[in-house]
């Protein structure tokens, strides 16, 4: 498989405190990624920068080839084609859900992307019958549930067919129905060349969303690997912060081991 | 510990709003208003409103209220609705304003209240200055109760409204709710936290920070809120989606309108 994203050696500040130091990786196209950290790892800053919603402070992205740069960014035959390509989820999705109707939100991406109006409106509602939305047409975002605003926030992406899903926590804060709903029209939408990159720190759904894990830790790159190469070193996953030392008493002895919670087994 | 005027006003400007959300049922009822197109509607009214206002008679402006009431029975609009929301409260506000007139403006008098002359030219005065005002928002009113915010905004957009000035309403319109809702909770959290009375200068300084930190939170929001724009194609000139569609009965609903409002300037003058 080609790298459809490469990153050298990149490093981004927040006001001069470091949120990404010195990452190389290369992920390809197809490919089903995730990137794995505790909370202030660096992993909304990652998908930030492969959207291009902001840029190095040091080192490179490209995408296909091209460097990911706020000049290349100013120029619409680069930026609208890219708009199209990658897209991406935000973890709040009253961010993402900025217009008066579930349709208007659904339609806004084609529209800034001057899509034809037949082609939009059918593309528009086809995509909100997949996605379980269609009945909720004409509400205010702010009058959705949780599941139902991170079902509009996907579909509103989803309407452009991207080659590339971005998604920050698709899950966090979700009762487990509206998370399995999220999981499996993650599962079903991908395809041979549709990538998907999803940032979470949440383990028990890796296994169904993931070909292969980045480990972030404060900033950095701590590892690299398969589902099965990272989900078993728990060494790894303790000093990522990602599971915790579970205390408990069997009979008079009392032990400690550390605690995983995965979505096909409870490991002790 | 009992809630100060800050947090009151949070929380009635909540409850307000709430009301508003609610309000969006009536604009789902099949009445006159709501079978028109919303671009009818908005020219309509507002040439109803300019009307009212450039009457001077006020038997005129008197059966342009009259019309008001007409519409909001034809349009499902409960009355009691507009004498609480709307009639009550003009009256109030705008009889303080008129108030002064009853007894400045010079001419015959009528009677006296405490010594002080009332002219049957100030009575004339205040009177058509509150029926004017009563019947503007009474029409406004009947806007906003018989038409979804985002008709109301697609139709402005539709009457050449620029395109940035619609975008900005209808996101202020998206992200008060959100606002009001979190200062509302902010309050909730400081009053869980908060044992026993405070001083006037302690309440000051938690309204202070509070506002400073809802202010920071609304600027972090719109970064954020841009980059999704952003995200999915936005290039600074927004487009909108325009999908009305008029019918006959549309072009007969806006001739009446123009025509009442036409006929309401004539006799008026």
């Amino acid at each position: 498989m080609s790298a459809l994203f490469e990153l050298r050696e990149v490093s981004f500040d927040y006001d001069g405190v470091g949120a990404l130091r010195g990452l190389s990786l290369d992920i390809s196209l197809g490919e089903r990624l995730v990137l794995l950290g505790a909370n202030g790892s660096g992993k909304s800053t990652l998908l930030r920068l492969l959207d291009a919603l902001c840029f190095p402070s040091k080192g490179l992205i490209s995408f296909d080839g091209n460097a990911l740069t706020s000049d290349r960014l100013q120029d619409d035959n680069f930026a609208l084609p890219f708009r199209r390509r990658v897209a991406l989820v935000f973890q709040n999705p009253d961010v993402q859900l900025f217009n008066p109707t579930v349709f208007d939100e659904v339609a806004f991406g084609p529209l800034q992307l001057q899509w034809p109006k037949e082609q939009l409106l059918s593309r528009v509602n086809e995509t909100m019958e997949w996605m379980g939305i269609a009945h909720l047409r004409d509400r205010p975002p702010y009058r959705l549930s949780g599941g139902e605003k991170k079902r509009v926030a996907l579909a509103s992406v989803v309407v452009l067919d991207p080659d590339v899903l971005l998604l920050d926590e698709p899950t966090a804060t979700l009762d487990p129905r509206s998370q399995s709903q999220v999981i499996d029209l993650i599962q079903e939408w991908k395809g041979s060349e549709k990538t998907v990159i999803t940032a979470t720190h949440q383990l028990e759904i890796v296994e169904d969303i993931a070909d292969r894990i980045v480990v972030l830790e404060a900033g950095l790159m701590r590892a690299n690997g398969t589902v099965a190469d990272i989900l078993y070193d728990h060494e790894l996953l303790l000093r990522a912060n990602l599971v915790h030392a579970h205390r408990h008493t069997h009979g008079s002895v009392t032990h400690s081991h550390p605690h995983l919670h995965s979505h096909s087994k409870h490991e002790h | 510990m009992s809630r100060g005027f800050l947090e009151s006003t949070t929380v009635g400007f909540a409850r307000a709003l709430t009301r508003t959300m609610l309000s969006e049922q009536t604009a789902r009822e099949r009445g006159l208003l709501q079978a028109l197109d919303p671009r009818v509607r908005v020219v309509g009214l507002f040439a109803l409103v300019l009307a009212v206002t450039l009457s001077r008679r006020i038997g005129v402006v008197a059966a342009l209220f009259a019309t008001a009431v007409l519409i909001a029975l034809l349009s499902r609009v409960s009355l009691l609705t507009l004498a609480k929301r709307v009639w009550l409260i003009v009256l109030g506000f705008t009889g303080v304003i008129a108030l002064p007139a009853l007894f400045t403006t010079p001419g015959r008098t009528v009677t006296a209240v405490v010594g002080l002359a009332i002219t049957e030219q100030g009575l004339r005065t205040a009177s058509l200055l509150i029926l004017r005002v009563e019947t503007a928002v009474t029409f406004t009113t009947l806007l906003i109760l018989c038409t979804p915010w985002v008709q109301v905004l697609k139709a402005l957009r539709a009457l050449r409204l620029p395109k940035e000035v619609v975008m900005m309403l209808a996101m202020t319109y998206r992200y008060v709710f959100l606002l009001v809702e979190t200062a509302a909770q902010m309050f909730e959290s400081r009053r869980s936290r908060t044992v026993g009375v405070l001083k006037a200068s302690e309440q000051r300084h938690l309204a202070g920070s509070t506002a400073g930190v809802l202010l920071s939170k609304s600027v972090a929001l719109s970064n954020d809120v841009y980059s999704a724009m952003q995200s999915r194609g936005f290039r600074g000139d927004v487009q909108i989606l325009s999908d009305f569609r008029m019918t006959s009965w549309d072009y007969i609903g806006l001739l009446a309108f123009l025509l009442v409002g036409g006929l309401a300037v004539w006799m008026g003058r």
